[in-house]
């Protein structure tokens, strides 16, 4: 996929060279002008592309070793939580079951599950943490999954009308998106956006949007309907049907459980999530401003775009640490707990450059996210 | 005995049955039950460590106890290779090996011996102990003995080439068999000679060694040639011949019908001009110019990570469907131009424009 992604990269540029080089961008972040021009963005991509290459040369055991322990960690907790709903009976059993149940299933969307399929650990070599084969506990099947994210968001990051994660078709996210009385429901839709988010990412390579507008039929999106429903299908199976069964007469506990481990799952990944694109300072992108686009331009517009959350060791872990959204825009496929090692260097680079470096605590950044989307439900916004 | 086999086949079919499956969806129960315990895998063939001997300065030998996974592979012939796979630096490598054992053996036994820039034999050599897990698989090969055993056998080893020979001979000799067996083991000096005192004392084998660093040491002087080949057996059945290249050549050339097997890389024929095509690696989207390499090597360049093993056309580790296009084999020189055909794209390379599923 980063291949792909840097593919896409190469095509600019070389389009830049043949034809007219891009124009200097011009962003207004918190009421400041922050300019880009060719000839900075060519410097500023070369401090970062060597900034990578420093990462990658010196990836190897220890890398191997950190994820090895997450997933020993998530399958302990997931064993641990599943084992102890079964004396869901007893309530601080169904409580600790239920946390360890969510806490597995966080740690395996998202350091694990999302991270790997962006090919962070394909230099190891080991089939179990491969991009290409990798599946993750969640109802979206990883293949789309890699096409939806690691493409088209990853490579159009930010850029209006090309970057579906900008509102996820169902929202109304920028003030670039034309107003609809439809998007009067915009907090609602978010609401259940965040409640059955699992099943929203599943339902994400459908492209809704389109099949209401008459762009393409549902039938055109017959293999992926198929695909959704078989993960769909299995991961109901599995925590609302084969493991309350298994627990017999306990099987209530077991469901309620697993209920609400998926629940607190969805709401903290969306949080985070909506968290990395769409706080206060974010900027979007025309699709006129990105042609052409160097390598550096591209660089400006992911740290545009993105933005980091504060927090300790534990959180950025639980966070998959896209709390360095901004790192993990730049270099999707270098591991992630790299992006918190490298952050410090990003940032003293971004300051050389007079880039803002957007970065507050969750609860701040996430009241930042909620204005916008009850401000954007209205038309005059 | 049989309530321990009924209660391994039990666990097996529980294991294997479709609700574990769905239980431990996505990820399937190995990824469970290898965190107990390594080796405690359904699909990956692994083995552990149970002993390692450092026979010689330049070799190490490894006993493995393979898994039940491993068991469930075709049953290793004598003289045959497997792939062994381990991590070095966080890296998954691996690399062809021909394992000593006999061929019922319940352990393999590898011996490895230690190349001066090679990245696995330097690892294993330094860092190989008891307990250590290692992926062991791709039992194949055709450098084996016929079902009705030869009446007079030679055999030919160079350096660590002994090992499939070493296996051929264990092999006859646990079958109790009255054949008649010469070898010639060539090494660089005594010390280096593995398994020496074993094959010595193995009963109605003649031994004859030759010594490329210490000339005076051996019965046979200087390089392989017809009389070193005679003096050990005149007119044999079948030959065997298992060590580098110009070993394997040069016995070539006075038992044309020998069986051979060589584990020095081949040295590829650099195509004197690239075709300019275009290569197509379609499920990750890709497309480069051919610039004459192999397809792995291309698909590397490109910043692809294929499943590769041996990189000299062995183990088929790297194979991948071509849909389309004209591909030259490296080592043989021949070209196919067959779609739909399967290739090993470590000693592939374009003949114009191909398409390859990778």
């Amino acid at each position: 996929m980063t291949t792909t992604l840097e593919r896409a990269i190469d095509q600019t540029t070389e389009d830049t060279a043949e034809g007219s080089s891009q124009q200097a961008i011009t962003k207004t972040v918190g009421g400041r002008p922050v300019t880009m021009t060719p000839e900075m963005a060519e410097a500023f991509g070369r401090e970062l592309d060597e900034l990578r290459a420093r990462v990658v040369a010196d990836l190897g055991e220890r890398d191997a070793t950190y994820i090895r322990r997450v997933v020993k960690a998530q399958r302990a907790l997931e064993v641990g939580g599943r084992a102890m709903l079964f004396a869901g009976i007893l309530p601080p059993a169904w409580l600790a079951g239920t946390t360890m149940l969510a806490a597995s299933k966080i740690l395996d969307n998202m350091e694990i599950g999302h991270n790997v399929m962006h090919g962070q650990y394909d230099w190891m070599g080991d089939p179990a943490l491969t991009s290409r084969d990798f599946e993750w506990d969640s109802a979206c099947p990883s293949d789309q999954w890699r096409h939806s994210h690691n493409y088209m968001h990853h490579t159009y990051t930010n850029i209006v009308d090309m970057d579906r994660d900008i509102g996820y078709g169902i929202l109304r996210m920028s003030e670039d998106q034309r107003w609809v009385p439809y998007y009067l429901g915009n907090p609602v839709y978010a609401f259940l956006l965040m409640v059955f988010f699992q099943y929203g990412v599943a339902l994400h390579e459908l492209e809704t949007e389109r099949i209401r507008s008459g762009d393409i039929s549902i039938a055109d999106k017959r293999e992926t309907l198929v695909g959704i429903w078989h993960k769909v299908r299995r991961q109901t199976l599995k925590d609302y049907v084969a493991f309350p069964l298994l627990a017999g007469p306990f099987a209530p506990w077991v469901f309620t459980g697993n209920l609400t481990a998926n629940l607190i799952r969805n709401v903290w990944s969306y949080a985070i999530i909506f968290c990395g694109h769409f706080p206060d300072g974010t900027q979007e992108f025309s699709k006129a401003e990105t042609e052409n686009e160097s390598r550096g331009m591209w660089y400006f517009r992911q740290i545009l775009g993105s933005a980091n959350l504060t927090g300790g060791k534990f959180f950025h872990l639980m966070s998959g640490n896209l709390s360095f959204q901004i790192e993990h825009h730049l270099f999707p496929d270098i591991p992630a707990f790299r992006h918190a090692e490298i952050a410090p260097e990003v940032q003293a680079i971004c300051e050389r450059y007079g880039i803002p470096y957007n970065v507050g605590p969750l609860p701040q950044q996430f009241a930042t996210v909620v204005r916008k989307i009850c401000r954007l439900a209205l038309p005059w916004r | 005995m049989f309530t321990q086999t009924t209660a391994l086949k039990l666990r097996d079919r529980v294991l294997r049955s479709p609700l574990v499956d769905l239980l431990t969806g996505p990820h399937g129960v190995d990824r469970y039950t290898e965190l107990v315990e390594p080796t405690w895998t359904l699909g990956d063939s692994r083995a552990k460590v149970v002993a390692v001997r450092r026979q010689t300065s330049r070799s190490v030998t490894l006993t493995l106890e393979p898994n039940a996974a491993f068991a469930a592979e075709p049953a290793f012939l004598a003289g045959q290779h497997v792939n062994l796979t381990v991590e070095v630096d966080g890296r998954r490598q691996t690399r062809c090996y021909s394992p000593a054992n006999a061929e019922r053996d319940r352990l393999v036994e590898l011996t490895i011996g230690v190349h001066d820039d090679g990245l696995v034999s330097q690892h294993l050599y330094r860092n190989a102990r008891v307990g250590m897990v290692v992926g062991l698989d791709g039992i194949g090969g055709d450098f084996t003995l016929p079902a009705v055993r030869p009446r007079r056998i030679l055999f030919v080893a160079g350096g660590s080439g002994i090992t499939p020979v070493l296996s051929m001979l264990r092999t006859l000799v646990d079958e109790g068999s009255d054949c008649e067996i010469a070898f010639l083991h060539y090494a660089r000096t005594p010390q280096e000679a593995c398994y020496r005192e074993e094959v010595d004392a193995m009963p109605g084998v003649l031994v004859l060694r030759g010594y490329s660093r210490a000339a005076d040491a051996g019965r046979l002087r200087g390089y392989v040639d017809a009389d070193q080949l005679a003096s050990a057996m005149p007119d044999p059945d079948a030959v065997y011949v298992c060590g580098p290249r110009s070993l394997v050549d040069a016995v070539m050339e006075h038992c044309p019908h020998a069986q051979s097997e060589s584990f020095v890389p081949p040295v590829f024929a650099v195509p004197s001009e690239v075709s300019g095509g275009t290569v197509v690696f379609a499920d990750s989207g890709v497309d480069v110019v051919d610039d004459g390499s192999s397809l792995l090597e291309q698909a590397e360049a490109a910043g692809l990570s294929p499943q590769s093993g041996c990189r000299m056309g062995i183990c088929h580790t790297c194979t991948r469907r071509k849909t389309s296009g004209a591909i030259r084999n490296l080592i043989t020189g021949a070209v196919s131009t067959a779609d739909e055909e399967d290739v090993q794209i470590c000693v592939s390379a374009p003949v114009g424009d191909v398409e390859l599923a990778l």
